[in-house]
């Protein structure tokens, strides 16, 4: 059962200003750099260093923009953005044992998948790893992703939002349409 | 150490909100898109047209901190990245966040996806110097309209920020009211269902 979309939309809503009136909008997908700058420094300590002057920056071109902000945050992962991402998680994990799980059926595979391409684990796990990479390729492109860019951007009347979800909607309906001609 | 609890109990309750509408459930996201079953779309309109008139409402009445916009730069990369994101995020059912979620709520598959996030967003930093000299990563902050205390240009500065941004989310709440159940055409009906068939969609909280 989930929430009748009046009621959702509103509880969505409401934690997206809850979000912006106490700390700053919701956004995820940077997140996904900087466990991977926290990884990346775990092997190569060198990857990210601090100053004389305690800036951070990092020999990854990437890390080292903005005045070393991701650098930063690689160095100490108790911040905001990072700890909302890993509590996001937890709400998710608590949310769904409540709800007693995903059903058994869907684990591995959702039942639109299964319906169109068969029970293979190995398709579907290649075509969601692939997927990972091109969407938080993009996102990277894009500075933002869907909770950044779409949800906390249009909310703002950002610019870049409106051509954000204009570009996600333009590749995503065609996308689906070609991909889940079975409906379940 | 408020900062902490904050992204504690912000970041939870968007987690359980987003596992609770449907968004960590990737049947719903691709019966979006392929416009069979626009409830999670009704759902994503009507949350950001509220998170819109709430912000840009409290800005006006001196309740929320104007400094707590954070708009992000529009350029080309944004076009191409957003048509990158929307076709990986059709294919899987999942975007950045809800990936996540849905990996923390039991999904293998998400878990997986999650994985290819990590390598995604890995090649993008090794990258990141290519797209740099092509010149299409950096643009201007812009918002619709000019709000009051932001440090943001509007692409109109001669409208007022703040109503036009509540216009824009009551304009994205009646969207959500007037956008139909489905925009494809129902197929024809099935010869025979399946023994079992409608006990294992509602499993998957399809007929809810």
């Amino acid at each position: 059962m989930i929430l009748n979309w009046k009621l959702g939309g509103l509880a969505l809503g409401l934690v997206f200003f809850a979000a912006v009136l106490l700390v700053k909008p919701i956004g995820v997908s940077t997140q996904f750099v900087i466990l991977d700058g926290i990884l990346w420094d775990a092997v190569t300590p060198e990857v990210v260093t601090q100053e004389a002057d305690g800036a951070y920056t990092s020999s990854n071109a990437y890390l080292a923009k903005s005045g070393g902000k991701y650098a930063k945050s690689v160095a100490n992962p108790v911040n905001y953005s990072f700890i909302f991402v890993l509590a996001m998680m937890l709400g998710a994990f608590a949310s769904s044992f409540l709800r007693k799980g995903v059903p058994a059926g869907e684990k591995i595979m959702p039942a639109i998948w299964r319906a169109n391409y068969g029970d293979s684990t190995a398709k579907r796990f290649i075509l969601a790893f692939a997927s990972g990479f091109v969407v938080l390729y993009g996102a990277r492109l894009a500075g933002g992703c869907t909770s950044g860019h779409m949800m906390s951007g249009m909310m703002q009347t950002a610019i870049s939002g409106y051509i954000f979800a204009a570009g996600a909607f333009a590749a995503a309906v065609p996308t689906a349409l070609l991909m889940f001609r079975k409906e379940i | 150490m408020s900062t902490i609890i904050l992204a504690l109990v912000i970041g939870a309750a968007f987690g359980a909100v987003l596992d609770r509408v449907g968004a960590t459930n990737p049947n719903y996201i691709g019966k979006m898109l392929n416009l069979t079953n626009l409830h999670l779309a009704k759902t994503i309109l009507l949350a950001i047209g509220v998170g819109s008139v709430l912000m840009f409402g409290g800005q006006m009445a001196g309740l929320v901190d104007v400094g707590h916009m954070s708009v992000k730069s529009a350029y080309t990369g944004v076009l191409i990245g957003g048509l990158l994101l929307g076709a990986g995020w059709a294919a899987s059912g999942y975007c950045p966040g809800t990936g996540l979620a849905a990996a923390a709520s039991g999904r293998r598959d998400a878990l997986v996806y999650a994985a290819g996030g990590l390598v995604g967003a890995a090649a993008y930093m090794v990258t990141y110097p290519m797209w740099k000299s092509a010149g299409i990563v950096s643009g201007k902050a812009l918002t619709l309209g000019a709000v009051p205390g932001a440090r943001y240009d509007a692409l109109l500065p001669s409208v007022s920020g703040d109503l036009i941004g509540i216009v824009a989310g009551a304009v994205l709440i009646v969207t959500a009211f007037l956008l139909p159940d489905r925009i494809t055409a129902r197929p024809a009906p099935a010869p025979a269902e399946w023994p079992g068939a409608r006990s294992q969609v509602s499993d998957f909280g399809l007929l809810d």
